[in-house]
């Protein structure tokens, strides 16, 4: 089974500001990492890979240079082959334009390694956290997908099996491959990168691929190939305290905010 | 401090430090509370190459030595003492193995414990024969292609977990000294029993057990160096696993000094945090000095028994074992006063510290076994100087 993982470089914090001058993500100076949702699904290939014999993995990241170092932590954590997409005519993609470059990368990786078999996202990325280009991939490359996946319940030559997660429970589906998951973080536990993994992650060697090297349309690529215009963007406001209700007893309190929520006429 | 760490070496230190921060302290207080045994923990070391970091390639492992042994167990030991025994008692087992160990023997053991698959042990302790080895009363007989095992063996750290173990039986009583032997015995060959699990004061994560042998054959080819060559192969391996003990030591230290240290930057008295005050100041400083001085006698040690070009490093690993775990205990003890009433409390990590310290001034030779070792080596190369 040839499985392809998708990863993004993102900031390695939760808390991404941004630049109220131009509206994008302040990145200078940010630590950088994995996509924190994208290492559980490293992990998943990492774990279908244990479990089907014979399978291999793959990882594609589409990211300036840098972005290289998240492709070898990938490779410590199990993947075998990286593929890094990078050039600058793919700045300022909105997730459009990602989906279609990354699923010219996945064409050109099946070609050059071998067909695959399924592709596994991350459900969002902490920095734009849209949740659009894991199935922005599937449409883009004609496959079904099931998107908020908690558990791979099965994998069978030609079927996957999983649990969609929904608000109210979980749906069962079974796919036929190829297919795109993308995974919540309730599907595993990350491991811990191994030596060997260490070891042979600093050996990789990562093809670079520019827009060329991926056939890319240039009108699909980068800030000018998005759809999408950023008219405003602005931190959120920060969140007032709420209201304390105090009182001796738990009688006390609780007649307190009866009284408080009848005054505002919520109840 | 700095110690000039290659990128795999640094590699190791990072991933077992992952370990012990990340899988570790959130499960310590459970398997030190309930004893048993932490096999999630097991799962993710061996998932990360941990077991192979000391042992060469051709068996399987990372090919690495005593110092990459001795920094995997520090990280380990910051978080639980007693879950990185699991390592370093695998370490302890495998060592005679691969110092005194047939082609067939390494080709046939080795590879399982670089993974993690298999666990090891050793044991030379018996109930009349602690620091003094040579009184040991269990007897292995040959009988056409087999040895025969008899008696019990007690204190073996990894007991029951673990299922090749490097053990000492006498093959020939009247000779003393000169008759014991070593053998690897899998656990599950018939005649070989598990007795009492111990109760201990620390390291409650790892199991304690007594061996008991009745009638045990293995086959003959099980017999690790020759025959009444035992006391060799134990001593041997004392040299190069000690400096195990003393990382032990080292990451107790350390990690109890971390969480002292952070809680008196946190704890406020008069007004102020307690760290302010100079007589915790004074300790801290304290703490820091002994461990680093200790930290940098086992990594030089360790590197150079890495490094080869000697048989015997009793009188350095000697000093590392008994210098770390002497600083480990007195580390601890001071951690301990540096919280208060509160460090004094199990709900709190720096007690366990203070008990997992003390077993390192005692097991694998009690520091005034290395005392007397380390006098001994002076004396004999004073004697040998003198000659000259």
């Amino acid at each position: 089974m040839h499985i392809i993982v998708c990863i993004k470089q993102t900031p390695a914090t939760a808390n991404v500001q941004i630049d109220p001058k131009t509206g994008t993500l302040k990145r200078e100076g940010m630590a950088a990492a994995i996509n924190p949702f994208d290492e559980y699904a490293i992990e998943e290939a990492a774990a279908i890979k244990e479990r089907v014999p014979g399978s291999t993995v793959s990882v594609v990241t589409m990211g300036p240079p840098q972005a290289e170092e998240a492709l070898r932590e990938a490779v410590a954590r199990g993947c075998d082959d990286a593929y890094h997409v990078t050039d600058r005519a793919f700045a300022g993609a909105d997730t459009w334009a990602t989906s279609y470059t990354l699923q010219m990368a996945i064409r050109k990786i099946a070609e050059v390694k071998k067909p695959f078999d399924l592709i596994i996202c991350g459900k969002q990325t902490n920095d734009g956290d849209t949740g659009h280009v894991g199935p922005g991939i599937a449409a883009w490359l004609d496959i079904p997908n099931a998107a908020y996946v908690g558990k791979v319940e099965d994998v069978k030559e030609g079927l996957l099996r999983v649990r969609r997660m929904m608000e109210d429970g979980y749906d069962v589906l079974e796919l036929p491959t190829p297919c795109l998951i993308s995974v919540v973080k309730e599907i595993n536990t990350p491991r811990i990168a191994s030596l060997k993994g260490k070891l042979n992650a600093k050996k990789a060697v990562i093809p670079k691929w520019n827009a060329d090297d991926i056939k890319a349309d240039k009108s699909k690529i980068g800030l000018g190939g998005s759809p999408t215009i950023v008219s405003k963007s602005y931190n959120p406001p920060p969140r007032k305290g709420g209201e304390k209700i105090d009182g001796a007893t738990a009688e006390e309190k609780a007649k307190k905010l009866v009284a408080r929520l009848r005054e505002m006429k919520l109840i | 401090m700095d110690y000039d760490l290659t990128e795999e070496q640094q590699a190791i230190v990072e991933t077992a430090r992952s370990i012990a921060q990340n899988k570790i302290k959130q499960v310590r207080a459970h398997y030190d509370q309930t004893e048993e045994y932490p096999w999630e923990v097991i799962e993710e070391m061996r998932k990360a190459d941990l077991f192979g970091v000391y042992i060469p390639t051709e068996y399987g492992g990372l090919g690495g030595g005593a110092f990459e042994l001795v920094l995997a167990v520090e990280e380990l030991s910051k978080g639980c003492a007693g879950i990185a025994l699991a390592l370093a008692g695998t370490a302890l087992g495998a060592y005679p193995i691969m110092l005194y160990g047939t082609e067939e023997q390494k080709k046939k053991y080795l590879p399982d414990l670089a993974s993690g698959k298999r666990l090891g042990a050793f044991t030379i302790t018996e109930a009349e024969a602690g620091s003094d080895a040579t009184a040991t009363k269990a007897t292995a007989r040959l009988e056409g292609d087999q040895y025969v095992l008899n008696g019990t063996k007690v204190y073996c750290t990894n007991g029951k977990a673990a299922e090749i173990y490097s053990l000492f039986f006498s093959t020939n009583p009247s000779r003393g000294a000169r008759g014991i032997s070593a053998f690897i015995v899998e656990k599950g060959t018939p005649g070989f029993e598990f007795g009492r699990k111990e109760e201990k004061m620390g390291i409650r994560a790892s199991p304690t057990y007594q061996l008991d042998f009745k009638d045990c054959r293995i086959p003959k080819e099980n017999l690790l160096g020759r025959e009444g060559g035992g006391l060799l192969v134990a001593q041997a391996t004392f040299d190069v696993s000690r400096p195990g003990v003393a990382a032990q030591a080292l990451g107790i230290a350390q990690g109890a000094l971390d969480e002292a240290f952070a809680y008196a930057r946190t704890r406020r008295q008069f007004g102020q945090p307690v760290i302010s005050f100079q007589a915790m100041q004074h300790k801290l400083a304290n703490m820091a000095i002994e461990i680093e001085a200790a930290r940098a006698l086992l990594y030089q040690t360790a590197k150079l028994i890495t490094r080869g070009g000697k048989d015997r490093w009793t009188k350095e690993s000697a000093m590392c074992k008994c210098f770390c775990s002497d600083v480990a205990m007195r580390v601890t003890v001071e951690a301990v006063q540096m919280c208060g009433g509160i460090g004094y409390m199990r709900d709190f990590p720096v007690e366990k510290y203070m008990r997992d310290a003390k077993i390192t001034q005692i097991y694998e030779g009690t520091n005034e076994i290395q005392r007397n070792e380390i006098a001994m080596m002076m004396i004999k190369e004073a004697a040998r100087e003198g000659k000259k």
